[in-house]
């Protein structure tokens, strides 16, 4: 179930820092964002791609430079739905609680029918009234990525969202992101290597400890991207 | 979604936790069940004396059971990276801490009333005719250890030594909430028991001004 998604969000990084400590997890990175693209960011371990997502998210600041959205109204944050490598779910709370209490939290329309859908979408239908710690990490992941489609966000940010995640739901998942992308939705993914997922987007960038170094719309010049050494 | 329905979603889903996993009730009123049973064969319960010291002995069991409590309240929210989730859902930040208050309190308020009987029996005390006195100190120092406590656990979680941070920060800060809170205690426990206002005054002003300084400042304590 895809819906019309609400005006699209873009967003500009310029001239970011964040700094743990003495480490640069991103050094002077300016990258502007036009709402409704698609961009796989690529890069090793420790490249910059969560902490990228992380300050798109709004959940830390960047330690000097700015990060400022289109489309969305002044001084507010978009609501983007994020996927992280944790679950962002609880497991005290089987699935069909959590997706109900998160879907309260956001406001979300005809809610009961709203995550039915969802769950079986993700297909834990079966699964709706089990408790989160009794699910695979797949299990989980499904959870997380259902949680994150609830308000039918504008802009969203997945981390890695095909891990632990079988075939089947990685077709679905790819599936479900092809529809929101043409919807007009503001995806920014990370990814390790080209997947059936990097296929989706409409630009890659790769980081290179924690600033640009290939930025790329030419789907013929995607898999040099991803290809570079730690993928 | 405004600031209380927010609240409310978020207040629900504490105690539905909590009552499906009675992690925090349990530890907290075992604990305050050991101490009173401890201490009440250290004085002897017929004297004047249990009376003294029975009310602050109460009121430290409930500061060690509260820092038991306030510890995990945040530090649940980051094993599933949960905080970050419910940033990203709330309309006010300041619902995420209304509701964790107010889950402490609650939680704190039930272990306290189910301990007062076992401590009245105890120390041989009676509260027949101040109940109305006690629960209100109940409340108001129950308010005041979480709402400063909540606070503090936002910040330890965040930091190293986050076991260690929290009873350091907690226990000089609340020492005024546990002085007046004895007193009051006292007083409606003396022979010729009087409500002393004075303490509930104090205590009502600590629990506006924290509360005051959450909202104002709260939003910074969540930030990674």
């Amino acid at each position: 179930m895809v819906s019309a998604a609400e005006p699209s969000i873009g967003l500009r990084f310029e001239n970011v820092d964040k700094r743990y400590g003495a480490v640069y997890a991103l050094r002077n990175l300016t990258l502007a964002i036009a709402p409704g693209e698609c961009v796989a960011l690529a890069g090793r371990n420790g490249s910059g791609k969560t902490t990228l997502l992380r300050i798109a998210a709004c959940l830390m600041r960047p330690t000097r430079g700015t990060l400022s959205f289109s489309g969305v109204a002044e001084n507010q944050n978009p609501r983007a739905g994020f996927v992280a490598h944790a679950s962002m779910v609880y497991g005290e709370l089987t699935a069909k609680e959590n997706l109900l209490f998160f879907a309260k939290l956001l406001g979300v329309a005809n809610r009961q029918q709203r995550v039915d859908n969802l769950l079986r979408e993700v297909g834990l239908g079966e699964r709706k009234d089990s408790l989160v710690r009794t699910f695979s990490r797949g299990m989980r992941q499904r959870v997380a990525i259902a949680r994150a489609l609830l308000a039918d966000p504008s802009l969203l940010l997945f981390d890695e969202p095909a891990t632990g995640l079988d075939s089947e739901a990685t077709m679905w998942l790819t599936g479900h992101l092809a529809k929101l992308r043409d919807s007009g939705c503001t995806i920014l993914l990370s990814l390790h290597g080209e997947s059936e997922i990097a296929r989706l987007a409409t630009r890659a960038v790769r980081l290179d400890t924690g600033s640009a170094v290939a930025d790329t719309r030419s789907g013929a010049t995607f898999q040099s991207v991803f290809s570079m050494a730690g993928g | 979604m405004g600031l209380l329905s927010n609240t409310a979603a978020l207040l629900g889903k504490e105690v539905r936790t909590e009552f499906r996993s009675r992690e925090l009730l349990s530890t907290t009123m075992v604990f305050v069940l050991i101490v009173v049973v401890l201490f009440s064969f250290t004085f002897d319960p017929t004297t004047n004396e249990s009376h003294r010291f029975g009310p602050g002995l109460l009121w430290l069991a409930f500061l060690f059971a509260a820092s038991l409590m306030l510890q995990p309240c945040f530090l649940r929210e980051q094993v599933n990276d949960t905080l970050s989730a419910l940033r990203l859902a709330v309309s006010d930040p300041f619902a995420i801490f209304l509701a964790k208050l107010g889950a402490n309190t609650l939680f704190l308020l039930m272990t306290e009333v189910l301990m007062l009987p076992v401590f009245a029996a105890f120390f041989n005390v009676s509260f027949r005719g101040q109940l109305p006195g006690i629960l209100l100190t109940f409340f108001l120092g129950s308010l005041g250890i979480s709402v400063a406590g909540t606070a503090l656990a936002a910040i330890s979680a965040q930091a190293r030594m986050r076991e260690l941070l929290l009873p350091l920060l907690l226990l000089p800060l609340l020492a005024p909430i546990l002085v007046a809170s004895t007193e009051v205690t006292v007083s409606l426990m003396a022979p010729e028991p009087f409500m002393q206002w004075k303490g509930i005054g104090f205590l009502t002003v600590f629990d506006v001004v924290f509360l005051t300084a959450l909202w104002l400042f709260g939003e910074y304590l969540l930030e990674e």
